[in-house]
């Protein structure tokens, strides 16, 4: 007969839970450095072999792949090349001194928040507008989401240039270009949230006929507060990217942008990919800030820890 | 708006708009719209118009609103012609000016309020309103700066550099097809291709997927438009170190939506498909793709708006003499602000296109999701 | 099959449930051997979850014979719908056996023998009812004249013809379920497995659409295996209920219906009927009690 019998099995093996949800991305990311140094060695093989035979010296394999992993003009610099240059840029030199990567990214870190501040207040104040004014959501919402089709980093230049024509230099125009690019999913994710409340809801607020007022701070605002954050994480990494890029076309001398745009100009290839790191580890703590907040804001309003 | 707070209001704009036969137009001496006869009419007319719409029906009482609007405009640009006028604009001048704000503001909030029942009337009127709200913007703009003589050099008016946008045809175009269709274009196919692909492997071998997710948001979070040097050292100045700068872009956000979008597919869906004994293929083809379609469209609409940026701003880095974004820092740094607002208008119109293509065909293959019907 | 006598009650002398039938297959006073659609024995089911072990299943021994409507009736919760997954291999039980159509439950995943029938009509948004109705046809590689015969034929069976070219959200809630069935039909299968497929639907939809299941049954000689919660409907539609017990499921009484096959919406007023429905609600309120 072709009955399976189906025996009480074993229970099976029970990994921990943390192995089960960490494990793929552990493997992934060593996978990627494997990778990662395999390719270092090709790219830069043929630097390093016409270097060697510029010197004229013999050169074994051995000796190849190590000019491969610690040349100093690489095309891909290896891992440790990036850690140890990043460490030496932030702790090498004294935070206020030019060369300082701490120094740049404070620059960079105030002009990002300066922007995120005026860009989430105005988007909140914006999306509380049109939440209220027909007309203006109307009018004016189908424009606010074609000013994002707009590249408009590629009005950062003129953005600059006229700012500093009136004698605005230095902070504030790279904090408004930040606000103008993350105004934006601060504005929509809060409109989603304010209108997030259902119809029974917004009908029992009526059966009390609460004023507009009411409904907003005691219904609408409470309600919109996950969408709020969830927005206002993707919004300071944009206003972190506007206030580095705000920085390129004028050839601002400090600053993450500045950084990278010497680093071009010099030819210093790991010094660009330590800037890199430098930024991509302040878009992580921004991105925790935000999350902290949020963490924070929903515990006081009861939610599951 | 009450009704009655309507009728002040058109009345107010019908009186601001009189107002400026008497109130001066001009701190310089000019001649007052009694000496112009042709816009003497055109000044009554458009008093008259705002003062009808304060009592007219609705519809009326709208078509009444925009011709005079447009009547009103067209006046107070035919008085810009004068010198005396343009760039000494007095008090008579800014009070019609304002009437014709507060008459378009009028109308659009009353187009709003209209909720017609028929379906194409509702959508031409979703359309008219922000259409009619950026031509009044744009109008504002020319008259402001023309009125108040702001120097050309720091805020072009729209009509020069409409004239500067033609005469450069040619100019522009080459640096369009430099940015876009060498740049933008064939990094965002391989970028979104690249993505797509990647995800449905990822799908299929779910360990691959869950640890690719959590690097692929991390990634997306950075900024990588900081990789554009690194680009071009690779890749030389041409238009393929931009493409590079696209695809690296493109393409974790399309990672990510898509594989959100292979695991949207609800579990009876999944069941059924296990009850056929339907393959892994079949199941793709059949259930996981066409349900990851919105999540997918998403990500080819946000890309198609972060590849451009990242095309524009690769250009700062380095590019040969062409190019969008070239073109816009080394005209910035001369101050020749009226070629860089003609880019930046090429710039917003082809960035518009785009979306707006992909948006189509997305309504194209979506039209069965939810988010459409309601 | 087995003819647990209706008239004698499932109650004791003394208040007590008398112990449930013996359910064994063969009535020795019928022909010999007839098939057997669904042959399970000692089948059980526990899950791991978080916070520990729960036991859906326990021991449940159960034949269904060929051209049987079989009804699973019992509370929520009582592992009604795991035992229809377990013959649909959707799930795999952790103790027992279990042969569907004679062979494992996978093999007759694989050979296509039944058609699962959800509790939502779980039809693809993006394709019009004709292709929902012929995706099963087109997974299992029918040509396309043979795949539009038999969308055909199956949406006039269920009464849907005219609506090929609609979308899914475009049609009632008891025609989207109707959709389902022609697709479940589609491919033929011998074997029927529905689970509470009318549970959302209204008193007068759901009427409509048991006289229309019941009609399919009889014109097609398939194998029924039906879950449900609703006494009634259990009552109305099976040749055979099985009353389970809360959770963990047990079987407590499998009781026999032989109402004629060309049966009307009238015989539930009849006494019969009453009286089946009483055993049905006396079983199902007995295992409620086994946990007071």
């Amino acid at each position: 007969m072709s009955s399976i019998s189906y025996a009480a099995r074993p229970a099976a093996v029970r990994w921990h839970p943390l192995v089960i949800r960490y494990s793929p991305v552990v493997v992934v990311v060593v996978a990627i450095v494997m990778i990662w140094y395999a390719a270092a060695v090709l790219m830069n093989l043929r630097i390093v072999r016409d270097q060697f035979e510029r010197d004229e010296t013999p050169y074994t394999v051995a000796q190849l792949i190590e000019g491969t992993l610690s040349a100093e003009r690489p095309l891909l610099p290896a891992p440790h090349q990036i850690v140890e240059t990043f460490a030496d840029d932030v702790f090498g030199w004294p935070v206020t001194s030019p060369r300082s990567l701490v120094h740049h990214s404070w620059v960079t870190l105030s002009a990002t928040f300066l922007g995120f501040l005026l860009g989430a207040t105005f988007g909140i104040v914006l999306a509380v507008l049109i939440v209220h004014a027909r007309t203006l959501q109307k009018s004016l919402l189908p424009w606010i989401i074609c000013s994002q089709m707009v590249p408009i980093l590629a009005v950062a230049p003129i953005v600059i240039v006229v700012l500093g024509s009136i004698g605005l230099r230095g902070l504030l125009p790279k904090a408004i270009i930040s606000a103008y690019l993350c105004f934006f999913p601060v504005t929509i994710g809060v409109v989603k949230g304010l209108t997030s409340p259902d119809p029974m809801q917004r009908d029992l607020m009526r059966t009390w006929s609460a004023t507009p007022a009411q409904i907003f701070w005691k219904l609408r605002w409470p309600a919109s507060l996950p969408f709020l954050f969830t927005s206002l994480k993707v919004s300071i990494t944009i206003s972190l990217i506007g206030a580095i890029v705000a920085e390129l076309p004028t050839g601002a001398q400090a600053g993450i942008g500045a950084r990278l745009l010497a680093g071009s100009y010099y030819g210093q290839t790991i010094q660009i990919w330590a800037a890199l790191v430098a930024a991509s580890l302040l878009a992580v703590g921004l991105i925790g800030l935000v999350s902290f907040f949020e963490r924070w804001v929903a515990q006081s309003m009861g939610a599951r820890a | 708006m009450t009704l009655r707070w309507r009728q002040i209001a058109f009345l107010a704009a019908a009186l601001g708009v009189l107002a400026s036969l008497v109130v001066p137009i001009s701190s310089e001496a000019a001649d007052g719209l009694f000496a112009r006869p042709l816009l003497l009419i055109g000044t009554l007319l458009t008093a008259a118009l705002y003062a009808g719409a304060a009592f007219a029906s609705p519809w009326a009482s709208i078509a009444a609103t925009f011709a005079g609007v447009v009547l009103g405009c067209a006046v107070t640009l035919g008085l810009l012609h004068d010198p005396a006028i343009a760039g000494y604009a007095g008090s008579g001048f800014w009070l019609f000016v304002v009437a014709n704000w507060g008459a378009a503001w009028l109308g659009v909030a009353g187009l709003a309020a209209i909720k017609p029942n028929d379906k194409t009337a509702a959508r031409i009127v979703d359309l008219a309103i922000p259409i009619m709200f950026g031509a009044f913007v744009f109008y504002l703009w020319e008259v402001a700066v023309r009125g108040f003589g702001v120097p050309s050099v720091l805020l072009p008016p729209p009509s020069s550099i409409a004239v500067r946008f033609f005469s450069s045809l040619w100019m522009l175009w080459q640096d369009f097809f430099q940015t876009f269709i060498l740049g933008v274009l064939s990094g965002y196919i391989i970028g979104c291709g690249a993505g797509f692909l990647v995800a449905v492997v990822a799908h299929r071998y779910t360990f691959l997927g869950r640890g690719l997710l959590p690097i692929g948001n991390f990634v997306s979070a950075l900024p990588i438009v900081g990789i554009a040097p690194i680009m071009v050292m690779w890749f030389g100045f041409d238009w393929p170190s931009k493409a590079a700068v696209v695809v690296v872009i493109t393409f974790f956000p399309m990672l990510v939506n898509t594989l959100a979008g292979l695991n949207a597919a609800g579990h009876i869906e999944r069941d059924l498909m296990r009850s056929y004994a339907a393959g892994h293929r079949q199941t793709l083809q059949k259930l996981y793709l066409p349900a990851a379609m919105p999540f997918i469209f998403n990500a080819l609409k946000i890309n198609s708006t972060l590849a451009f940026i990242g095309a524009i701003v690769a250009e700062f880095f380095g590019t040969p003499t062409l190019g969008i974004g070239f073109r816009i820092s080394i005209e910035a740094g001369r101050m020749a602000l009226d070629v860089v607002w003609a880019e930046i208008a090429l710039a917003a119109i082809a960035g518009m296109a785009f979306y707006g293509i992909v948006a189509l065909a997305e309504r194209a293959t979506t039209f069965w999701h939810p988010s459409y019907r309601t | 099959m087995a003819f647990a006598s209706a008239a004698v009650s499932p109650l004791r002398a003394d208040g007590n449930m008398r112990a449930p039938d013996p359910v064994v297959s063969v009535d020795p006073t019928a022909k010999k051997s007839p098939a057997l659609a669904v042959q399970a024995r000692g089948v059980s089911l526990t899950f791991q979850t978080a916070d520990g072990e729960v036991q859906a299943l326990s021991n449940v021994d159960l034949d269904v014979a060929e051209g049987d409507f079989v009804s699973f009736i019992g509370p929520s919760g009582c592992g009604k719908t795991t035992l229809l997954r377990i013959i649909a291999d959707l799930e795999q039980p952790t103790a027992g056996s279990i042969q569907v159509n004679g062979v494992t439950p996978e093999q007759a995943r694989l050979q296509r023998h039944y058609g699962y029938i959800f509790q939502a009509a779980a039809l693809y948004p993006w394709r019009t009812i004709e292709r929902n109705v012929a995706l099963p046809l087109e997974i299992m590689g029918y040509d396309a004249a043979q795949r539009r015969e038999r969308v055909e034929h199956y949406l006039k069976l269920v009464n849907l013809s005219g609506f090929e070219r609609k979308f899914p959200w475009q049609l009632s809630g008891g025609m989207q379920q109707r959709a389902s069935i022609a697709r479940a039909l589609s491919f033929e299968p011998a074997l029927l497995l529905m689970d509470e497929p009318f549970g959302a639907l209204d008193e007068i939809v759901r009427d409509h659409l048991n006289e229309q299941l019941l009609r399919l049954w009889d014109q097609t000689g398939k194998t029924v295996v039906f879950v449900t919660h609703s006494i009634p409907e259990a009552v109305f539609l099976s040749s055979k209920i099985v009353v389970m017990s809360p959770r963990p499921g047990r079987i407590i009484d499998v009781i026999a219906c032989n109402f004629p096959r060309q049966r009307t919406l009238e015989i539930r007023e009849t006494p019969e009927f009453l009286k089946i429905a009483q055993r049905v609600r006396a079983g199902l309120r007995s295992g409620h009690s086994y946990d007071e």
